[in-house]
């Protein structure tokens, strides 16, 4: 068991660092900050005075190699577009990208289940077929229309939600948190709506699969036999084991709704992470896009391996194993 | 008819009155201030906003004319020296007098690292003081203009700089963060009262303040918004009072609502072409051994080709306005009767490309930004277009901003869009920066193409010393007749500001794109 966790770890930091490594070949096309750092009258010699202050006119070998001793100290440095520590940046929006994200989750398991539920079990009906039509839409619009015909509708046609920002927030130490006012939860819910129907729609479909198959079982057929209420075979039996598989998609798209908030994010102007990237991105404000990239990266290994912690615990093949990898 | 006159001026009361006793202005922009430092970056954004906190020694009026601000009179004492008389009784929001202290400490910080103002202090050598409330500006050469090149220079307080360690705008390169990035003090109509950077930023009026205030708001809540869409929707909501830019698709839009209005007006940044004239052989192109470009019949014919109506009218929407000068009217030196620009005729720059031996035309790479100016990668199509009419074949890229200035900067590019304030609104910041030959002092830093004449140079260094008002406007003249003869730029148009706001707001917009928080009034 430790073994297998010291392993996993050892994998962890191999993948943080090659995330680490791809993201800095890249950089080198993102563009130079060096412009957008000095107005339209510097002088070239000021330009390229900065460029090698900032260490920007060495091979990437030797930043990358710079950029990881320094993450090994805990320091990213400052951000070139705001003058500020990266890592109170990214402390500062990160509440904000976990509430959305972790209210989109729980928004697309509350509603995606018992939707998947009620069309598996009312097959060929209306109302199940109009819900099949809508999760059809879910999965193939893209967010960022989502978004904006949520705001068309709610903020600019009835006026009833507002359309940008995280509104009023509570903070708790260095954690802010809209949840527990009124205004903030106005603000939060069209951009965790609009992140959370992809997830809704998949584990909708999901369910209706799983509960499908789990319905034609021998064990269901027993069960009826027996004389067991419909509800008790549906909600006792059936879904209880339809739930295995959606629980460890959630799991795993947790980190997808993470990363993934980028784009409903900028839709709503939400001040996240992801935001955050975007702005780096088109400044090219290198320090702030390379400890985001790692940070997500550290954020999919650990629920990976949280997930893979969880197969160790509940499958006991695997514990019979002396030897070998844990796939 | 009447009636909903009627009932619309009951709403439009009923909102005033409730709106009468604490006006709240609630202002969104594409992009925030980068940092609270009015040092840090030379960008009108972050200019204009922190300008509602600082103040400088010279103002600019509503027409950009030019007001005492934290000088009370100035003048020159000699041709090297200026003497500014500071104004007496201002004091900074935390309470601390304003003094000649604070004059020669902004300077030095403006001189200092990581400031981004050097060069609006070039032309000093040495800033004096010579009592409690009178400081005398020393110039290497004579410098008629040096009010006009200081009016973006905001003064900040000695005392509060020692005590908050913010001596030097933020050294990116050291890793120290400074206090002068989120928090202000200085002498301006506002203060800053909260900064989420990306977020949300509050300004506060400031009781004390010198001069009366024009306005009525009390309180400013600043929201950046990057999504064109989303800050069009929060405009239409109602959540947000003013917004720029409006992107020009949604004008119309805009302007519909009965409860809103666009004010659109001419910007003083001009849009132009620039084209490589310096290597023997271009780098983008299919001609060998010889530089098309070169040849001022080449250039009168891309010249003559483009059809800048149709660009103003598709393209633009109506808001440009067509320029055959390299400055707007409101630059100084700016002369209305030159600016007439060669007729748009495809059949004479058809025979000009002929007569300068390019009767199939050619091909060449054009850079383009696509973030930058309005519709900038929509106006660089509409010209390949053009061109590809008179059988010049352009192969377009265009890339964000981030990729394009390292680029071009680097003068790899055979073809490009640029666009130019100049920072002193005055004429010889073009001639110095766009037109004149690039040399190692910094002139023609941004003639990406090379451009050069030995008169305009001349012209040039004469324009910067000439304190005789009629003598520098014919000198002006002159540089601005030679570049046009010989076509060494292609000028587009002044692109226009588009500012949207309801309509119980009004305000100020100024053609440098600063807008005073002191002047907006809430109805």
């Amino acid at each position: 068991m430790i073994a297998f966790i010291l392993r996993r770890f050892a994998q962890a930091v191999v993948v943080m660092l090659s995330v680490a490594f791809i993201a800095f070949m890249l950089f080198q096309y993102v563009g130079d900050p060096v412009t957008n750092l000095l107005g339209q009258d510097a002088t070239p010699q000021q330009r390229a005075q900065l460029r090698a202050d900032l260490g920007l006119d060495q091979p990437f070998p030797v930043q990358f190699a710079k950029f990881v001793g320094n993450a090994l100290q805990g320091e990213f440095g400052l951000s070139l577009r705001q003058g500020r520590k990266v890592s109170s940046l990214i402390v500062e929006r990160f509440p904000a990208t976990m509430e959305l994200a972790l209210t989109a989750a729980i928004l697309a398991l509350v509603v995606g289940v018992p939707m998947g539920v009620y069309a598996a079990l009312k097959r060929g009906n209306f109302w199940s077929q109009a819900l099949m039509t809508f999760s059809l839409l879910g999965v193939s619009l893209p967010t960022f229309l989502i978004g904006i015909l949520l705001i068309l509708v709610f903020a600019v046609t009835f006026k009833v939600l507002p359309s940008f920002g995280r509104g009023e927030v509570i903070a708790l130490g260095a954690w802010t948190t809209g949840w527990l006012t009124w205004d903030g939860w106005k603000h939060l819910l069209l951009p965790a709506i609009t992140l959370s129907i992809y997830q809704l729609t998949l584990i909708m479909r999901l369910v209706r699969a799983e509960m499908l198959e789990v319905l034609r079982t021998d064990y269901i057929k027993f069960a009826r036999a027996r004389g067991l209420q419909d509800r008790s075979i549906y909600f006792g039996h059936a879904l209880k084991n339809t739930l295995v598989p959606v629980i460890t998609i959630t799991g795993l798209q947790l980190g997808g709704l993470i990363a993934f908030a980028i784009i409903t994010e900028t839709v709503f102007q939400w001040p996240g992470m992801g935001l955050l990237f975007i702005q780096a991105v088109q400044f090219a404000d290198i320090p702030v896009m390379a400890a985001y990239l790692c940070l997500i990266a550290l954020i999919f290994v650990v629920i990976n391996l949280i997930v893979d912690l969880l197969y160790f615990a509940v499958d006991p093949r695997l514990r019979m194993e002396k030897s070998g990898g844990a796939h | 008819m009447n009636k909903l006159k009627l009932s619309l001026l009951a709403a439009l009361l009923a909102l005033a009155c409730a709106g009468a006793h604490s006006a709240t202005l609630r202002l969104a922009n594409q992009g925030d201030s980068t940092s609270m430092d009015p040092h840090s970056l030379n960008e009108s954004l972050q200019l204009s906003f922190t300008g509602n906190v600082y103040e400088p020694l010279v103002g600019r009026d509503k027409r950009l004319g030019l007001v005492p601000m934290l000088a009370a009179s100035w003048k020159q004492a000699s041709p090297t020296v200026w003497r500014f008389e500071l104004r007496k009784g201002v004091k900074f929001h935390d309470g601390q007098p304003f003094t000649a202290d604070d004059v020669l400490f902004t300077f030095d910080r403006i001189r200092g690292d990581g400031s981004d103002m050097k060069s609006y202090a070039t032309a000093i050598k040495e800033v004096r003081k010579v009592d409690s409330h009178t400081v005398d500006i020393e110039t290497g050469a004579p410098f008629p203009i040096l009010p006009d090149v200081i009016t973006f220079v905001y003064m900040m307080n000695k005392a509060w700089c020692e005590e908050n360690k913010a001596m030097q705008p933020v050294d990116r390169r050291k890793g120290v963060e400074n206090a002068a990035s989120f928090r202000a003090n200085g002498t301006g109509p506002f203060k800053l009262k909260e900064r989420q950077p990306g977020t949300r930023t509050v300004l506060v009026k400031n009781p004390a303040y010198w001069d009366k205030v024009e306005g009525n708001v009390d309180e400013v809540i600043f929201t950046p918004i990057g999504n064109d869409a989303t800050r069009v929707a929060a405009l239409l909501s109602g959540e947000i009072d003013v917004m720029e830019p409006v992107p020009l698709q949604d004008v119309a839009r805009v302007s519909s609502n009965p409860n809103l209005k666009v004010m659109q007006g001419p910007e003083l940044r001009t849009i132009f072409l620039g084209m490589d004239q310096k290597r023997d052989e271009l780098q983008f192109s299919n001609v060998k051994g010889k530089n098309p470009f070169k040849d001022v019949r080449v250039r009168r014919a891309f010249y003559q080709a483009i059809d800048i109506e149709t660009i103003k009218s598709r393209v633009m929407r109506g808001a440009s306005a067509p320029t055959a000068l390299m400055i707007a009217p409101g630059i100084r030196g700016f002369l209305p009767e030159m600016n007439k620009r060669l007729p748009f005729d495809q059949a004479a720059a058809k025979k000009l490309l002929a007569e300068a031996g390019y009767p199939e035309g050619f091909e060449v790479a054009m850079n383009c930004p696509n973030d930058r100016y309005v519709n900038d990668g929509e106006i660089c199509q509409a010209v390949a277009a053009n061109l590809a009419r008179i059988g010049v074949k352009i192969n377009l890229q265009a890339e964000g901003k981030a990729t394009y200035f390292p680029k071009i900067l680097r003068r790899d590019t055979s073809f490009y869009l640029l666009g130019w304030t100049p920072s002193t609104y005055d004429s010889h910041n073009v001639l110095n920066a766009i037109m004149g030959t690039p040399s190692d002092k910094g002139r023609g830093q941004f003639n990406l193409g090379s451009y050069s004449n030995a008169r305009i140079d001349e012209i040039t260094a004469l324009v910067q010393s000439e304190t005789d008002q009629v003598k520098r406007n014919a000198l002006i003249a002159e540089a601005f007749k030679i570049h046009q003869d010989e076509v060494g730029h292609l000028p587009l148009h002044q692109q226009a500001l588009a500012w949207a706001m309801k309509k119980t707001v009004d305000l100020v917009q100024l053609p440098d794109n600063n807008m005073p928080l002191k002047w907006v009034v809430m109805k």
